[in-house]
């Protein structure tokens, strides 16, 4: 009974500073192959669309009549279309702009469902109701009509479909937050947080939001690719980007006209697009798995 | 009952590992005991103590990976059941050993009826027909004390409280009448009044049909009342095993008897509570020696090596260096 | 330690005054039916009354237990004190102040004093926060300390609580579950309050820790001259920290008096069965051990019995206790019971 309490309770390692759930989910992530890799790739193609068309003698909307359609050579490495321009800076163009319009969607659709979704979770009652409510009704509403009357309203920039896309992707990310709010309000950490009188915004924003941000960032990493392949849905359709812009999109749309003649204006752009979402869904999936509380062993 | 000194079942050496992050957890680390025809064994210990794994390991209800028996023998009827192909301890499972366990919530299916999930058990290991299998079912959920037993068969689990969930698993368990019934923390979900119910029940099942238990508990009241023998589990290993009696008045091992007397008595007034210092050993990083050390205010340099297990008195085992 | 020290002086045990007064306490939850659709198609809302009508009160320095099965409003009724959950009526008067009245605003303030100890060591602290920030919390929501100052008052916190001050920039999932509940008693202690409800703060531990912890919150009590509320469904723990002990059944008292009087001469018939469902750790007494197995579960708090809660599962049940309500009084020596066959 006379042990001291102190001198018999400490552990003896002294390893002063800890690893935070994050840094311990990067250690499982890094560990994961197919998710490094993922990363690795899109790495890749992400330089590659910034800096070739940069650097390359060709622009992509530079027309060479004389050298319509001709098939990959050393000059034009997958070739060209049938206004003689060369694929493979185009396509790191396309690619410029689908990504760009999966990040820009998604970063939007990320603010508007988070702050969404945590008030409506946190303050729950009639709030809760009213505001998932509306979420139900957006929903019911045909999607695609949706992104046409938006496009049809607004003008049709980029910038605009970057914007539409992200205002009608957030419902989901809404709906998860929600979720993830109504499950972690309930822990005695809140309460416990409630108890020595910490003010409501703090809560929100201190306690609950950084417990949600696993499965939205596992969301995110889906919506990417998912935006991306509205884009090249919308722009086959004629309502997406604009020529002489390229997107992976539309050069699939134009490589389809002339897939038994020229295969190559199909193949390549499409098989960019195609490698990165699937590097985005390794890495998804290797996040998920590295963020999911059940994985971690203590 | 007539006690009979032959022993349904031999566990010798058992050794049962986890591997996982490039390291090796021994959960169970070379446990042996005897359980007498007709005898309750407890089995006490605290969280990772090896008391369940050792429990699963006897019925190889192990998952592989990240679990394996790595080496030991457990005896049953003249065979090993480490040894027996997979079809053969299936035959055993459920019919002549049986488990309940801690949470009767997960360990019923939802979506089936209380009925069909004890009939299934006649009619796989027993071959009995619909209608005497529901017959057999309405009958164990009378002898449990489930009232209205032949309306209450065609419920789901949700419509029953805890108590009777497990009262529940307690008439799956003793449906084929099992040689051996192993109770995992059975009480522990329940409370304290709920608790005595079933304990009650066991107990009474137990003289009724003739069944050997082992019981698993962290609960050393619900030992004291229950068993005949008693394992005291540490770090996957048995520290110390005698009859209960004697393991009560007679501890030898410091951590039997550090448990005894860091539990309050709810009958007398106590001033300050004895506590064993320290943390639980974390498996995968043992101590050198005995794993209890670095907690025991008897420790010397002697115990930087694994004391054997010996014997104290006639029935009395203890892993310790210290005299009698 | 105490903060600042010329408190230590101010702050003296006695064991007569009152710190806190729970009168007629009721929380009453509304299921499902409560919503804005319900509410439109007119439906009526189910009401659970978790916590229906208790008196009680808490002396300076004392530890109150307050026993009893689950479902049956214990930990509804230390949360309604600390106005985590809003009372649907009653008072709760700290010190003269009703709590219950306060808007969250004024309630603020009395945080401070008044401070909760949580069951599950693994949900009451935030996974994200190391446990440096997770008990500095309290200290920079009510005073502005400079960073050393802080961080000094922090690690003399966790040394206090049997941690080593090191840890200070750990996660929670670096610690076993003892270790956690030390840091969420640091916590509590960290603004030096007068009163803490303890809610099953053993529940969740080893046998082996639950004593450590025990002892701790009992040096605590001491140094700290603290009052408790000490929840738990474990009799033995109950009475191992409690100066008076009460018994809940479904929403209310049925009993209350001193640990050693309510243990040796319990006169509730749910006491008593309680009392000796609990097992003694030892074998030569529990052979010889009478149990009173009650029989049945307790009924749902949504559709409670009508008369006395417990006459479904009483041994000794009467006529009237189907109709009426036992009213719960002092049946001398501070001996309160709530029961027929006590007052007539």
């Amino acid at each position: 009974m006379n042990q001291p309490v102190s001198a018999t309770v400490v552990e003896e390692k002294q390893l002063v500073v800890g690893t935070s759930l994050w840094q311990d989910a990067w250690r499982r992530l890094k560990k994961n192959k197919l998710a490094v890799f993922g990363a690795i790739v899109l790495i890749i193609i992400v330089a590659a669309s910034i800096f070739v068309p940069i650097f390359s003698s060709y622009s992509y909307d530079q027309i060479n009549l004389d050298k319509s359609s001709e098939p990959p050579s050393l000059e034009h490495w997958f070739g060209t279309d049938q206004l003689g321009r060369d694929i493979l800076v185009r396509s790191l163009i396309g690619g410029r702009i689908s990504l760009m319009v999966g990040v820009i969607a998604t970063a939007v659709s990320f603010v508007i469902g988070v702050t969404y979704g945590a008030i409506s979770g946190y303050f729950g009652g009639y709030i809760d109701e009213l505001m998932m409510r509306i979420v139900d009704v957006i929903y019911s509403l045909p999607y695609l009509f949706l992104v046409i009357v938006l496009l049809a309203f607004f003008t049709k920039s980029i910038f605009m479909l970057f914007f539409v896309l992200g205002a009608v992707s957030w419902l989901t990310m809404a709906r998860i937050v929600r979720g993830q709010v109504l499950s972690i309000k309930n822990q005695e950490f809140i309460e416990a947080a409630r108890a020595v009188g910490v003010e409501t915004p703090m809560i929100i924003f201190r306690h609950v939001v950084p417990n949600t941000l696993g499965p939205v960032i596992v969301y995110t990493t889906l919506t990417i690719p998912s935006a991306m392949l509205s884009e090249a849905f919308l722009s086959f359709l004629g309502l997406g980007v604009q020529p002489p812009l390229a997107s992976w999109g539309t050069m699939v749309n134009e490589g389809v006209e002339a897939i038994s003649v020229y295969p190559w204006q199909l193949i390549f752009p499409g098989l960019m697009m195609a490698i990165t979402l699937f590097s985005l869904n390794f890495l998804g999936d290797g996040l998920r798995d590295a963020l999911d509380p059940q994985m971690r062993k203590d | 009952m007539a006690k009979s000194n032959s022993a349904i079942l031999s566990v010798r050496n058992l050794q049962t590992h986890f591997y996982g992050d490039g390291a090796v957890v021994k959960a169970v680390d070379g446990v042996s005991f005897d359980l007498k025809l007709g005898e309750t064994l407890g089995i006490v210990g605290e969280s990772g103590s090896g008391k369940s794994v050792t429990n699963l390991s006897i019925l190889r209800l192990i998952p592989y990976p990240p679990g394996k028996i790595v080496g030991g023998e457990v005896i049953f009827d003249n065979k090993d059941l480490m040894k027996i192909p997979e079809n053969e301890i299936r035959r055993i499972r459920g019919k002549r050993i049986a488990m309940i366990f801690q949470d009767p919530m997960t360990s019923l299916n939802p979506f089936m009826k209380i009925g069909a999930q004890l009939m299934e058990i006649t009619q796989l290991h027993e071959g009995l027909n619909n209608s005497q299998a529901r017959k057999k079912a309405i009958e164990m959920l009378e002898l449990v004390g489930i009232a209205d037993a032949s309306r209450r068969i065609d419920d789901y689990s949700h419509q029953f409280s805890g108590g009777m969930r497990q009262r529940v698993m307690i008439a799956m368990a003793l449906s084929c009448k099992p040689e051996l019934l192993i109770a995992d923390e059975p009480t522990t979900a329940l409370d304290v009044t709920i608790q005595a119910q079933i304990l009650e029940l066991i107990k009474g099942l137990k003289e009724k049909i003739g069944t050997s238990v082992i019981l698993i508990t962290h609960d050393l009241g619900i030992v004291a009342g229950m068993t005949d023998h008693t394992g005291v589990m540490y770090a996957g290993k048995i520290v110390e095993y005698a009859p209960t009696e004697e393991l009560f008045s007679n501890p030898h091992h410091p951590y039997t008897k550090g448990l005894l007397k860091s539990v309050p008595d709810p009958l007398i007034e106590q001033k300050k509570l004895f506590q064993i210092p320290g943390l639980p050993p974390d498996l995968s990083n043992l101590p050198k020696g005995c794993p209890f050390s670095p907690r025991c205010s008897s420790a010397t340099t002697q115990c930087q090596e694994f004391p054997p297990i010996r014997q104290i008195n006639a029935e009395h085992y203890s892993a310790c260096w210290l005299e009698n | 330690m105490c903060l600042p020290s010329f408190l230590c002086v101010i702050k003296i045990m006695s064991t007569d005054k009152t710190l806190l007064e729970v009168n007629n306490l009721q929380v009453h939850f509304h299921l499902s039916g409560g919503g804005l659709i319900d509410r439109l198609m007119g439906s009526k809302p189910r009401i659970v009354k978790a916590v229906d009508g208790v008196s009680f009160d808490i002396k300076k320095g004392e530890t109150l237990g307050l026993v009893g099965e689950s479902g049956c409003g214990k930990s509804t009724t230390g949360r309604a004190i600390l106005q985590l959950i809003k009372p649907t009526s009653g008072e709760v008067l700290f010190q003269g102040t009703n709590l219950a009245k306060l808007p969250d605003r004024e309630m603020r303030p009395f945080r401070r004093h008044l401070q909760m100890i949580f069951q599950n060591p693994y949900a009451s602290l935030n996974p994200r926060m190391t446990i440096g920030d997770i008990i500095s919390e309290p200290l920079t929501v009510f005073k502005s300390l400079a960073k050393q100052q802080l961080d000094k008052q922090v690690q003399e916190l966790i040394e206090r609580v049997g941690l080593n001050p090191q840890f200070i920039k750990r996660y929670p999932h670096e610690f076993s579950g003892g270790q956690r509940q030390r840091i969420g008693i640091a916590r509590a202690l960290a603004l030096n309050p007068d009163f803490i409800v303890a809610d099953e703060p053993i529940a969740a531990l080893d046998v082996s820790i639950q004593a450590q912890v025990m002892n701790l919150l009992q040096d605590l009590q001491k140094d700290f001259s603290l009052t408790y509320l000490f929840i738990s469904h474990d009799l033995r723990a109950v009475r191992h920290m409690s100066n008076r002990v009460a018994v809940m059944y479904l929403g209310k008292l049925v009993e209350l008096a001193d640990a050693n009087e309510i243990y040796q001469n319990p006169l509730h018939p749910y006491t008593q069965a309680l009392i000796s469902a609990v097992p003694v750790p030892d074998p030569k007494v529990e052979k010889q051990r009478q149990h009173i197995v009650l029989q049945g579960d307790v009924p749902s708090p949504l559709n409670p019995p009508l008369g006395c809660h417990f006459h479904t599962r009483c041994p000794q049940v009467m006529d009237q206790c189907k109709t009426n309500e036992p009213k719960f009084v002092n049946i001398g020596k501070n001996h309160f019971v709530a029961c027929f066959l006590t007052n007539k």
